[in-house]
C-alpha cells in the first residue's frame, strides 16, 4: 500500500524547516532517504518537486511530493501510522497549530531584526517584541514536560527553532533573548526537546550551526536590511 | 451564550471563510458584529495575541485564525459536508494551495492598493502571476478539490469580490488572464451559503477607497 512506498526528505543539514519534516518522520517511525540539496544551485528534482516555492524541505513519497514545513508534518502524521503528532481532540488540535502558526506569522521577522540589526533603538525593540513573544510560547508550556503534555508532539517539533537555533544565533550575534533566569519552562522544554532520541538523530549540532552563521554574518545583515525595509504585512 | 458564537466583521473575507463553512455544514450559530476601531472586551479577551476577527467561540473557547477555524469547523462536525477529502495527500495540497493564497494573493493585494509607481507595478505582476497560478492549478476541474465544493474553494471565493479592486487599481482585467478562476467564481456564487457571504465587488472597492485612499 501507499504506506509501504520510499520516502525522501530534500534538504540541508542546517534548517530547522527540514529538521521539522525530518523530526515528523523519526518520531512517527518511518525510514527516510534524505537528499541533501545546495540552495546556491538548486537541483531539478528541487525545482520539479517545488517550483512555487523552490524551497526546502520537500518530502517525496512514492510520486507525491509535498511541500511547507507544516503542511509535511500534517501529512507525516496523516499518512503513516504510529504514535499521532497532534492532538485527538479538535479543539487542542486547532490549540497547536495556532501556536506553530504563530511562530511564522509574528516572531520570524522580530527575531531576524533582532539578532542582525545593528544595535540601537530599533533592534533593541525587537528585542522587547521577541521577548514578549517567547513570554506567550512560555506561558503554553504551564508546567508541562512538551507543549501537548507527557508526549512529544507537533507544536514542540514546530517550535524547534526556539530549543536549539536559537541558543546559536545568540552565540554568534550575542545578542540575548533567552537570559540565563529567563523563561525557566522554555529552557527546560529545550532540553527535553533536544535530549529526545528521535529527535537527537536529526537535530544538527550547535557548533556546526555556529559556524554556519558566523560564515553567512555579511549575507545575513544585508537580507535583514532589506527585511526592514519591506513593509509588514497586515 | 449561544453554543457557537462568530465574532466578525461584516465586509471581512477572512470572516466570510467562516460563515460560509458554518452555513455548508448547517450549524446554528450567533453572530456578532465587532467593531474594529472600538474592540469589545469578548474580542479582546478572546484574541489576545492578535486581537483580530474572525473568532469562533464554541462552548465559549475561542479558534483564531480563519484557516485554522475552518479546519477547526471541518473536524468538529465531520458528518455534514466535509471541507477537507479523506486522502492525505490531497489534504495536503489543499493546505498548500490555502497558505499560497493566504500568502501570496493577500500580500499582493496589500501591495497593489498601497503602493505606487514601480511598486505598484511590481505588485501587479505578481498579482497576475499569482492569480494565472491558482487558475492553472484549477484546471478544468470545478472546483479546487475536484467535483466538490470544499476547503481550497472557501478560502479563496471570499477574495472574488476585490478582483474588481484589484482591475481597479492594477489597470488589468482578470477574466482575460484567468478565464477559469472567473467562472470557478460564478459556479461558487450559485451555493446559497457563497451568495449570502461575499460583500458586492462596487462596495469593496468603496471600502478600499477609504481606507487606503482614492486610487
Amino acid at each position: 500500500g501507499k504506506m509501504a512506498e520510499p520516502v525522501k526528505l530534500i534538504g540541508t543539514l542546517a534548517s530547522p524547516f527540514v529538521h521539522r519534516a525530518a523530526a515528523a518522520l523519526r518520531l512517527k517511525g518511518v525510514p527516510y532517504e534524505l537528499i541533501l540539496e545546495d540552495l546556491q544551485s538548486k537541483s531539478e528534482l528541487l525545482l520539479k518537486h517545488n517550483p512555487i516555492h523552490q524551497k526546502v524541505p520537500v518530502v517525496l513519497h512514492g510520486d507525491r511530493a509535498i511541500c511547507e514545513s507544516l503542511v509535511i508534518m500534517e501529512y507525516i502524521d496523516e499518512a503513516f501510522d504510529g504514535p499521532p503528532l497532534l492532538p485527538t481532540d479538535p479543539y487542542d488540535r486547532a490549540t497547536a497549530r495556532f501556536w506553530a502558526q504563530f511562530l511564522e506569522q509574528k516572531c520570524s521577522r522580530p527575531f531576524w531584526l533582532a539578532m542582525w540589526l545593528d544595535a540601537g533603538e530599533e533592534q533593541k525593540g525587537f528585542v522587547k517584541e521577541m521577548k514578549e513573544n517567547l513570554a506567550l510560547l512560555e506561558g503554553q508550556l504551564q508546567g508541562k514536560k512538551f507543549f501537548g503534555g507527557d508526549s512529544i508532539g507537533y507544536l514542540d517539533v514546530a517550535a524547534c527553532g526556539s530549543a536549539h537555533w536559537i541558543y546559536a544565533f545568540e552565540e554568534v550575534t550575542g545578542v540575548s533573548l533567552m537570559g540565563e533566569n529567563e523563561f525557566p519552562a522554555l529552557r527546560r522544554w529545550g532540553k527535553e526537546y533536544t535530549e529526545n532520541e528521535s529527535v537527537k538523530e536529526c537535530l544538527p549540532a550547535r557548533v556546526q550551526l555556529v559556524a554556519l552563521f558566523s560564515a553567512m554574518k555579511d549575507k545575513y545583515k544585508m537580507i535583514t536590511n532589506g527585511m526592514l525595509h519591506q513593509k509588514k504585512n497586515n | 451564550m449561544a453554543d457557537v458564537m462568530l465574532l466578525d466583521f461584516w465586509a471581512s473575507p477572512f470572516g466570510q471563510r467562516c460563515r460560509i463553512a458554518l452555513a455548508e455544514k448547517g450549524v446554528a450559530y450567533e453572530y456578532s458584529e465587532q467593531n474594529l476601531e472600538q474592540k469589545s472586551e469578548l474580542l479582546l479577551r478572546s484574541n489576545p495575541v492578535h486581537k483580530k476577527i474572525p473568532v469562533l467561540l464554541h462552548g465559549g473557547r475561542p479558534v483564531c485564525e480563519s484557516l485554522i477555524i475552518l479546519t477547526y469547523i471541518d473536524e468538529a462536525w465531520p458528518e455534514m459536508m466535509p471541507l477537507l477529502p479523506r486522502d492525505p495527500y490531497a489534504r495536503a495540497q489543499a493546505r498548500f494551495w490555502a497558505n499560497y493564497i493566504d500568502n501570496k494573493i493577500v500580500d499582493c493585494q496589500t501591495r497593489l492598493l498601497t503602493t505606487k509607481g514601480e511598486a505598484q507595478e511590481q505588485a501587479k505582476k505578481d498579482m497576475i502571476g499569482a492569480l494565472k497560478t491558482l487558475d492553472s492549478e484549477l484546471g478544468d476541474k470545478d472546483y479546487f478539490g475536484g467535483q466538490a465544493f470544499g476547503f481550497v474553494d472557501v478560502a479563496f471565493v471570499t477574495l472574488t469580490p476585490w478582483f474588481y479592486t484589484y482591475e481597479k487599481y492594477g489597470d488589468f482585467s482578470v477574466e482575460e488572464h484567468c478565464p477559469r478562476i472567473v467562472a470557478w467564481a460564478a459556479r461558487c456564487r450559485e451555493r446559497e451559503s457563497v451568495a449570502k457571504a461575499l460583500t458586492d465587488p462596487e462596495k469593496v472597492y468603496e471600502i478600499v477607497q477609504e481606507e487606503y485612499g482614492a486610487n
